[in-house]
């Protein structure tokens, strides 16, 4: 019913569109905001790929990696993405049983602290889920030491957001078995639940919590980037939980050679170089020159926790539950 | 006026607005539906989000109400310097981007807050914001604006004949004039808060202090985006249809109806002004709760102003465009559903607010992806969706002005042998110029400061301004996304006095 109104626009615009794509192969990469914000790694990935693709390399931003997987989940098999990058671990045994992802076919020796082998996800970044505070203030010690603590933190919640995921899986691979006591303890210090990391974020800047859920390389941020050592992870005695960043190639993708170029070009210098100061993770392969100056600086875990994707997707509904009752109280 | 007499204005205009209206709401909802497969079902969860959603969204309502009518009561009897400016800024709360808003209540109510700054320094145990009374705080401080404007309308509405008869009578103007417009205005402004609150997401999160404070909205979240579990979204965007709907029946039941005469509209001269002091303590009250955030997030964001990116003009420049777009479309869907009138109009007037910000944007995806790439449509799609969700505003400050001009001069037309053009042009729009310019202003900013469905659609070339300043704060730049959220609230601002003022006119109303 609504066709007469937009039908005219969106024929012209689709034809604006074609005209001027003909004659360069185009390969979509579907990816989250902030990776193609000015500020993340998405520019210089591009600038540095297609001066040896002969190509038109397009990003598209649709907000965090959940969405990611949904969007491709809601365009099916007719999709034009040819690859999707920003998916976790937490999301890929969903997207592997949507059937539309094909083998990377790539070898790295990635320097990621855990083995991988995965035939459909390829690493491209990761990084460990961390309390950010600031330097000269009291800190915790551990999951336990904070839940018995005053000390007062703003987390993400888990069913809108991927740290806040992040943690749920955290309490529940450091403590298996009283992961709900662990939350029913952690309820005082809470100071609120956000919907993101943003918002979170940005009220740990403003003076709200003692510490925020973040990663270990986000206090690498304020050092390099604003020149502020005055943030730092705090280092926990159950060890951290990962977060390892992966692309998928899409099955039904009409650039088959142009993705797999892209998807070598992803565990590459030329890739892998850009990430530490735009996205503010770990490559998944170090650069010849190193980490940048700063990140030696961080704290690094003695224990990385990771549960396999297939068993984070069996036990989501449970911690939820847990998470959610505990809270609720 | 369903059983209008006399149909001087044609009607496809307002059928064709209404169809475009019932496709976005409805239609995306069944797109959404079509594409489910299995699903789990309402857990007990989900009934726990229903409770608190209807709980909440109830008391933010009555609360803004309540509190909307003193201060609305003083701002229609005192004339004083600036009246006029404090209106317009009054209104600001609503208008803005939620993850703005709520930064500014935080700096003011928050832990590390001025309010708690204070008491802490005078001795007095801080108060937190967290938790179910910050929701409703946050709700309040939304919607306030909105009651209080909508209930001003009521009050300078009233003609100024119907205050001299009373007086000649010397009969009680709250009694014979006020409450009887209360009872035709309150229930219908109570209805559209109700319904903003329902499908409240991210205020009653980030306030909430956790799960306790999930709202049915969420749920819907979580059930697209992290289960991609459409029919269990479907479902719980037809329990939010539901609930509108039986909150308009009953809001429709208790409104009063005006009886009287028509009046010759001229400014209304009060005589019953005595006790100044309670109108005064009314806005000067309303106006520090409204304002004082207001004013820490444009302290916070002017540093940031000089250090964003110059792709947030770009952004800016191009969320004016949509915004004019979408006021433009918005305000010609209204007038065209006010003259085709009747119940039908009203109910389209009502199920955006019900509608789900995330289903409506899912279910349009699904319905554009099979002729176009989203992202080549993202600013239309856009548009017309902001329009939509727009329009229940529009409508409800226009309606009754066309149904008054069409009960008191409708007759009059016709014997003159006015065509329906004609009749539009030089009847009723000049007669519907104020509400038609704040119509026009509210979707305008309205639809600068929507986050909901661009998101979804666009790719880096089609970035709006409250997209810009989310993808600064996703990149740790969040002193430049407080320079954008003041860039997108003074724009804001500007677009709605602009389109305010043009609708006053010379009038001093």
């Amino acid at each position: 019913m609504q066709k007469p109104i937009y039908l005219p626009v969106v024929a012209g615009l689709a034809l604006c569109a074609t005209s001027t794509l003909a004659e360069t192969p185009v390969l979509q990469v579907l990816t989250y905001d902030s990776f193609v914000s000015d500020w993340g790694p998405g520019p210089a990935i591009e600038t540095a790929f297609e001066a040896e693709c002969a190509c038109d390399l397009e990003f598209v931003g649709s907000s965090d990696g959940a969405a990611l997987l949904a969007r491709i989940q809601l365009e099916g098999p007719r999709t034009e993405f040819d690859v999707v990058l920003g998916l976790d671990t937490n999301l890929t045994a969903a997207a592997r049983e949507t059937g539309l992802f094909a083998p990377h076919g790539v070898t790295a020796d990635l320097d990621l602290p855990i083995a991988w082998d995965d035939a459909d996800f390829l690493p491209f970044d990761w990084g460990y889920f961390a309390f950010v505070g600031n330097a000269d203030a009291e800190a915790a010690v551990s999951l336990r030491n904070l839940a018995v603590s005053d000390l007062k933190i703003v987390i993400q919640d888990p069913r809108s957001s991927t740290p806040g995921l992040g943690l749920l899986m955290w309490v529940k691979e450091a403590h298996p078995d009283d992961a709900a006591a662990i939350w029913e303890a952690l309820a005082d210090n809470i100071v609120t639940v956000t919907p993101g990391w943003s918002e979170a974020y940005g009220m740990f800047l403003d003076g709200e919590a003692d510490a925020v859920l973040s990663y270990t390389t986000s206090p690498a941020y304020h050092l390099i980037a604003e020149e502020d050592a005055s943030k730092v992870a705090w280092p926990f005695e159950e060890g951290h939980y990962m977060q390892v960043e992966v692309a998928g190639k899409l099955a039904s993708t009409d650039q088959p050679e142009l993705a797999d170029q892209f998807m070598a070009f992803i565990v590459s210098e030329g890739f892998q170089s850009i990430i530490p100061t735009t996205n503010w993770m770990y490559p998944a392969i170090t650069p010849e020159a190193g980490l940048p100056d700063g990140f030696e600086t961080l704290v690094t875990p003695a224990v990385s926790l990771l549960k396999s994707p297939e068993d984070a997707a069996a036990i989501r509904a449970e911690a939820l539950e847990e998470w959610r009752n505990a809270l609720s109280q | 006026m369903a059983q209008r007499a006399i149909t001087i204005s044609p009607r496809w205009p307002g059928v064709l607005a209404g169809a475009l209206v019932l496709v976005l709401t409805l239609g995306t909802l069944a797109a959404v539906a079509l594409r489910a497969e299995l699903t789990t079902g309402l857990g007990t969860a989900d009934w726990a989000a229903i409770r608190f959603t209807v709980v909440q969204a109830f008391l933010s309502a009555l609360i803004s109400v309540v509190l909307a009518i003193p201060v609305a009561r003083a701002l229609a009897r005192r004339r004083f310097w600036g009246r006029q400016a404090l209106i317009t800024l009054l209104g600001a709360p609503f208008l803005l981007p939620v993850i703005v808003a709520v930064v500014g209540l935080i700096a003011v109510f928050g832990r590390n807050g001025i309010l708690n700054s204070t008491l802490i320094w005078a001795g007095i145990e801080p108060i937190s914001i967290y938790g179910f009374h910050g929701v409703i705080l946050a709700h309040v401080f939304f919607n306030l604006p909105l009651a209080v404007r909508f209930i001003l309308q009521g009050w300078l509405a009233i003609p100024a004949e119907r205050f001299r008869l009373a007086a000649s009578l010397n009969a009680s103007i709250g009694r014979v004039l006020e409450i009887p417009m209360l009872r035709a205005v309150v229930p219908s402004t109570f209805l559209v808060i109700f319904l903003i609150c329902l499908t409240s997401f991210a205020v009653a999160l980030t306030l909430g202090r956790g799960p306790k404070s999930t709202t049915v909205e969420l749920a819907i979240y979580q059930a697209l985006r992290f289960d991609f579990d459409l029919g269990r979204a479907a479902l719980l965007a037809c329990i939010q249809f539901g609930l509108c709907a039986v909150a308009a029946v009953i809001a429709w039941r208790v409104t009063g109806v005006d009886a009287m005469g028509a009046g010759f509209d001229r400014t209304v001269t009060r005589w019953d002004m005595r006790r100044p002091f309670w109108d005064y303590l009314a806005i000067v009250l309303a106006a520090l709760f409204l304002l004082i955030p207001l004013a820490m997030v444009v302290l916070r964001g002017l540093p940031g102003l000089l250090i964003m990116p110059s792709s947030v003009w770009l952004a800016a420049v191009r969320s004016v465009l949509v915004a004019i777009g979408s006021a433009t479309l918005c305000c010609t869907m209204a007038i065209a559903l006010g003259l085709l009138g009747g119940r039908v109009v009203a109910v389209v007037g009502v199920l955006p607010l019900a509608a789900s910000g995330l289903v409506v944007g899912t279910g349009a995806f699904l319905i554009v992806y099979p002729f176009v790439s989203p992202s080549d449509v993202a600013l239309v799609i856009t548009m017309l969706v902001n329009a939509t969700l727009a329009l229940p505003f529009v409508l409800r400050a226009i309606g009754p002005a066309i149904v008054a001009v069409h009960d008191d001069f409708g007759r009059l037309g016709v014997s003159v042998g006015l065509t329906r053009w004609r009749w539009l042009r030089i009847v009723v729009l000049p007669r519907i110029r104020r509400p038609l310019g704040f119509g026009a202003g509210l979707s305008a900013a309205l639809s600068m400061g929507d986050l909901g469905v661009i998101a979804l659609f666009a790719g880096k070339a089609e970035e709006t301004l409250p997209l810009a300043m989310h993808r600064l704060m996703g990149a740790y730049r969040m002193d430049a996304a407080a320079g954008a959220a003041v860039l997108l609230l003074g724009v804001s601002l500007l677009i709605f006095w602009i389109c305010d003022h043009w609708g006053r006119g010379d009038v001093d109303l």
